[in-house]
């Protein structure tokens, strides 16, 4: 029997992997790359919780459907805008994109 | 050692380190395919937490759909093959302290923490799933389910939106300064 706070150890660093790739990554899609795997530590701990702590319950599987549903939503219109702009600036990395800055 | 905690200890292995190559392979390509191996070993781990109908989900949106729409986002951005550009490396220490610094407190906020572990029998059948995610009372979720189909909605609209062509393109530039030059002649 895995204890659940072994199940939230595993979810906590993959969360901080994910924090560690988007700061360190300069290019738009390795840090969207690096944004789902923090999405998808927090689902894991959503599912974690509801089996061990409140089976008679759906909440947290519920909450994970609509975080997927919200991903996949994110992850469509950031990959539309990361297309557009490369084709203003033949480039994605996130140092070319300072049309709002001025 | 179980068979059930070995299972759990190699799909933990498998996720963190397809994670950490992930986030560090310094080939945008190669990069994607370790977050697709990730994202299996995540599917895995619900059928592990008997989650069936959450495994079928992550396998068919993450991996059928989501890394896909990435990978073809980095063909068509021409960056396959192409090296990211590294960031200075004292920027790099800063990142992994700021990491490390957070695992750790994390993790002893759990240790400290007591969780209180329920004996019930976790059943999570498809039928109950499809109910309670139209119904309005008492555990129904009628209600985010909506406001989800909207935002999915949106979002859709939003990104043929940003992702066309404008038909108005932008005086060019080249042929204003050839013009101006010619008047300047005249």
């Amino acid at each position: 029997m895995i204890p659940v706070s072994h199940i939230l150890f595993l979810s906590a660093t993959l969360f901080f992997i994910g924090m560690y790739g988007f700061v360190t990554r300069k290019n738009l899609i390795t840090m969207l790359m690096a944004l789902e795997l923090m999405l998808n530590s927090v689902n894991i701990n959503f599912v974690a919780f509801n089996k061990y702590l409140y089976p008679g319950k759906l909440d947290g599987i519920f909450f994970t459907i609509f975080i997927i549903a919200v991903a996949a939503a994110e992850a469509a219109v950031a990959i539309s805008i990361i297309i557009n702009l490369y084709r203003m600036h033949k480039t994605i990395d996130v140092g070319a994109a300072t049309e709002l800055k001025h | 050692m179980t068979a059930h905690q070995i299972i759990f200890y190699c799909l933990a292995a498998l996720i963190l380190i397809t994670g950490l190559l992930s986030v560090t392979c310094p080939k945008v390509f190669r990069s994607a395919i370790f977050l697709l191996f990730s994202l299996i070993g995540i599917a895995g781990l619900y059928f592990w937490m008997e989650a069936e109908f959450i495994a079928a989900v992550q396998i068919s949106v993450y991996v059928g759909g989501i890394v896909v729409i990435i990978i073809f986002s980095i063909f068509l951005t021409e960056q396959a093959g192409k090296e990211t550009r590294s960031i200075h490396p004292v920027r790099t220490v800063f990142a992994v302290l700021a990491a490390f610094s957070g695992m750790i407190l994390t993790y002893l906020t759990v240790l400290n923490y007591d969780f209180v572990e329920s004996n019930e029998a976790f059943d999570l059948n498809i039928p109950r799933i499809g109910n309670a995610m139209v119904a309005t009372g008492e555990g129904g979720f009628s209600l985010p389910f909506e406001v989800v189909s909207i935002l999915l909605l949106a979002a859709m609209i939003g990104c043929i939106v940003v992702a066309m062509r404008s038909s108005i393109s932008k005086p060019d530039e080249k042929k204003l300064t050839e013009s101006i030059t010619e008047i300047d002649k005249a």
